[in-house]
């Protein structure tokens, strides 16, 4: 290490300060610098306390959150691929071709993740050069994010437009990382959503699978649609009408969206929000290390439940029928409670509010997705919209504890 | 709203002074109507899908502009105060009537497409707004040069929103009388084996508001003098 330290500090870094040839690439070299270094500063004036978890290393400790989601959506990739061939059955999941299915995985996900990362900081990196400014290390979660909750099949262009547009849009017209006041993966998902509506729904589930159908080589039952999808056919249907049974014989024990596949997530789904399993493995890890707000996370998947017995209760249609631990365990719901709710520039603030953000979250990600088959995957809506109703919420809170100590104050004084 | 309520100069000046060839650039850059007064916006939101529905568009609000200015400009020293806004009106909403008519005659398809808001002009606060800075303390010279400027000005932010819309959104160009060109070729597309597929949020309205938005920004990036002090 010492050697190392030496090398940049007498080598490379005299290149880039002062008169240097690479003066105008500093940015860069800063940005690079601090991952394998704390850099030396000092604080001149006000508080001296310098905490060790800086940003970097707090961005750093989400990735690695991460990583059982990543992991295990890599492996889902797979097995979901060479289930739709035939090649493997459900009964024995674990470790038929386990390497195959990794290695069909990594094809798909890695260039997604290169896609991301490269159009992503190439904007901040040009924007901080321009600007004179350090470069932030916001993307890199939400360079992270976007990958994993993409479509597996989503064309990667796709993938570089609406991270460009995430970028520049959701965050650097704000003012750069910690100003966005939507959560930037969401804004790249939530584009894609609208630009390319065909290529965002329907049969890119699983890798291959239109193509694999065209040549007839799809095994018997696929479709490629996800849990929500399927579910989304029953609204407007009969309770126990023909298509409401098909699907919910999907749903019950041994169906391909029983509730314990839906909860480990062999399921087709985004990259790496079909397993709630390794969502709340992330979950723990983010609670653990104090990074991640266990406020958001645990009231959201209340909401959620809260609206899934409500939704039991009413029974209006199948989709209502599924039961509240069924409903929170499918699509993105874990992923985004646990990853995308608790992005603390976007959320809520005050302890108080974080309560409430994300208690109205997941109750309205359960919401959207029954009551609007058109947008299957409510929880990303649910999510954006308490991002913008986050300040009222901080709002309101801080004006009721305001008043409430106004009102303290005059009973001591009368 | 703008600030130039400059009272009518005595004296006799030229038509194309330094100061009246003001009166037509200002509006194209440092006073833009829609991107540093933010006045007319809702139009510049809802018909900026094609840029043919633009031209039509700024084309009437540059007839109904330049009449309007130029007729209150001339009742000016008539006009009782009191009743000004709805002598303004009547003004504007005869001449988007016989906009709205020559429409319907002649391209009734177009008509169509800009349904209400060919009626909306009425409202578009860009013309009252000019009428109430410029038109009431103007000689009818003057007012036509700010009508003019102030037309183009709403003009190429509409042109710029709809081509920019209109190319990524559809892959094709429209203009009055020639219709909509596709010029992508059909095999490039997904349903056709291809790579590419149109931007659908580019046709929804939220995309106009980001394209005005980029175009302040761009604005703001170049001209700092626009960036207001909080």
């Amino acid at each position: 290490m010492k050697a190392l330290h030496k090398l940049i500090e007498e080598r490379v870094k005299p290149n880039f300060t002062g008169e240097g040839k690479l003066k105008r690439f500093w940015v860069v070299f800063d940005a690079l610098e601090t991952f394998l270094f704390t850099p030396g500063h000092t604080t001149k004036k006000g508080v001296h306390v310098r905490d060790g978890i800086d940003l970097k290393r707090t961005m750093f400790l989400v990735i690695v959150a991460m990583v059982p989601a990543l992991l295990f959506g890599t492996w889902n990739i797979g097995h979901q691929y060479y289930l739709s061939l035939g090649d493997i059955t459900t009964a024995d999941p674990w470790n038929a071709m386990l390497l195959d299915k990794l290695i069909v995985g990594a094809i798909k996900v890695v260039p997604l993740i290169v896609v991301s990362y490269a159009t992503g900081l190439g904007i901040e990196f040009v924007i901080a050069g321009m600007n004179g400014h350090a470069i932030n290390e916001g993307f890199l979660v939400s360079g992270m994010l976007i990958p994993l909750i993409m479509p597996v099949d989503v064309p990667l262009w796709m993938v570089a437009v609406a991270t460009a547009f995430a970028v520049l849009i959701a965050k650097e017209v704000f003012g750069g990382t910690g100003m966005n006041i939507l959560n930037v993966a969401l804004t790249a998902r939530a584009f894609l959503f609208f630009a390319y509506p065909k290529q965002m729904s329907g049969e890119i589930w699983i890798h291959n699978v239109m193509a694999s159908k065209a040549g007839g080589v799809l095994a018997d039952g696929y479709t490629g649609a996800t849990a929500l999808g399927h579910l989304a056919n029953t609204v407007g249907q009969p309770v126990s009408g023909e298509v409401s049974n098909g699907v919910m014989a999907m749903f019950a024990d041994g169906g391909l969206f029983s509730l314990m596949n839906c909860f480990i997530g062999t399921i087709p789904g985004s990259v790496a929000e079909t397993s709630a399993l390794a969502a709340l493995i992330g979950a723990a890890i983010l609670i653990w290390t104090g990074i991640g707000s266990w406020r958001i996370i645990s009231s959201f998947i209340v909401g959620g439940l809260v609206m899934g017995v409500i939704f039991n209760a009413l029974g209006l249609n199948a989709y209502m029928t599924i039961g509240p631990v069924h409903q929170i365990v499918m699509g993105g719901f874990m992923f985004g409670a646990v990853f995308m709710a608790t992005d603390p520039v976007s959320a809520a603030q005050t302890n108080t509010g974080k309560w409430v953000y994300g208690f109205l979250g997941g109750f309205f990600s359960i919401m959207i997705r029954v009551f609007n088959p058109a947008y299957p995957e409510g929880v990303m809506m649910a999510i954006l919209f308490m991002n913008v109703m986050a300040p009222t919420i901080d709002h309101y809170v801080i004006e009721a504890n305001i008043r409430r100590r106004e009102k303290r104050l005059t009973a001591a004084v009368a | 709203m703008s600030t130039e309520t400059t009272t009518a100069v005595e004296k006799k000046e030229s038509l194309f002074s330094k100061k009246n060839r003001k009166l037509l650039t200002d509006p194209l850059d440092d006073s833009n109507p829609i991107t540093v007064q933010v006045l007319g916006i809702c139009s510049a939101l809802a018909i900026t899908v094609q840029v043919q529905q633009a031209v039509i568009m700024s084309l009437a609000v540059l007839f109904v502009m330049i009449g309007g200015n130029v007729i209150v400009s001339l009742m000016r020293n008539i006009i009782p105060d009191r009743i000004r806004i709805i002598v303004q009106l009547v003004v504007i909403a005869s001449l988007v009537i016989i906009v709205d008519e020559v429409l319907k005659a002649y391209s009734p398809d177009i008509s169509e497409k800009l349904s209400v808001f060919v009626g909306l002009i009425i409202t578009n606060c860009i013309i009252m707004g000019r009428l109430e800075a410029f038109a009431l303390g103007n000689k009818p010279g003057p007012s036509m040069l700010d009508a003019v400027g102030n037309a183009m000005g709403y003009a190429w932010i509409l042109l710029a929103v709809a081509l920019v819309r209109e190319v990524f959104g559809s892959g094709a160009i429209s203009f009055p009388g020639v219709g909509q060109v596709k010029f992508l070729p059909e095999g490039w597309f997904y349903a056709n084996g291809g790579f590419y597929e149109n931007n659908n949020l580019m046709i929804l309205p939220p995309m106009a508001l980001i394209t005005v938005g980029v175009i302040i920004w761009i604005q703001r990036a170049r001209n700092r003098s626009l960036i207001e002090e909080n």
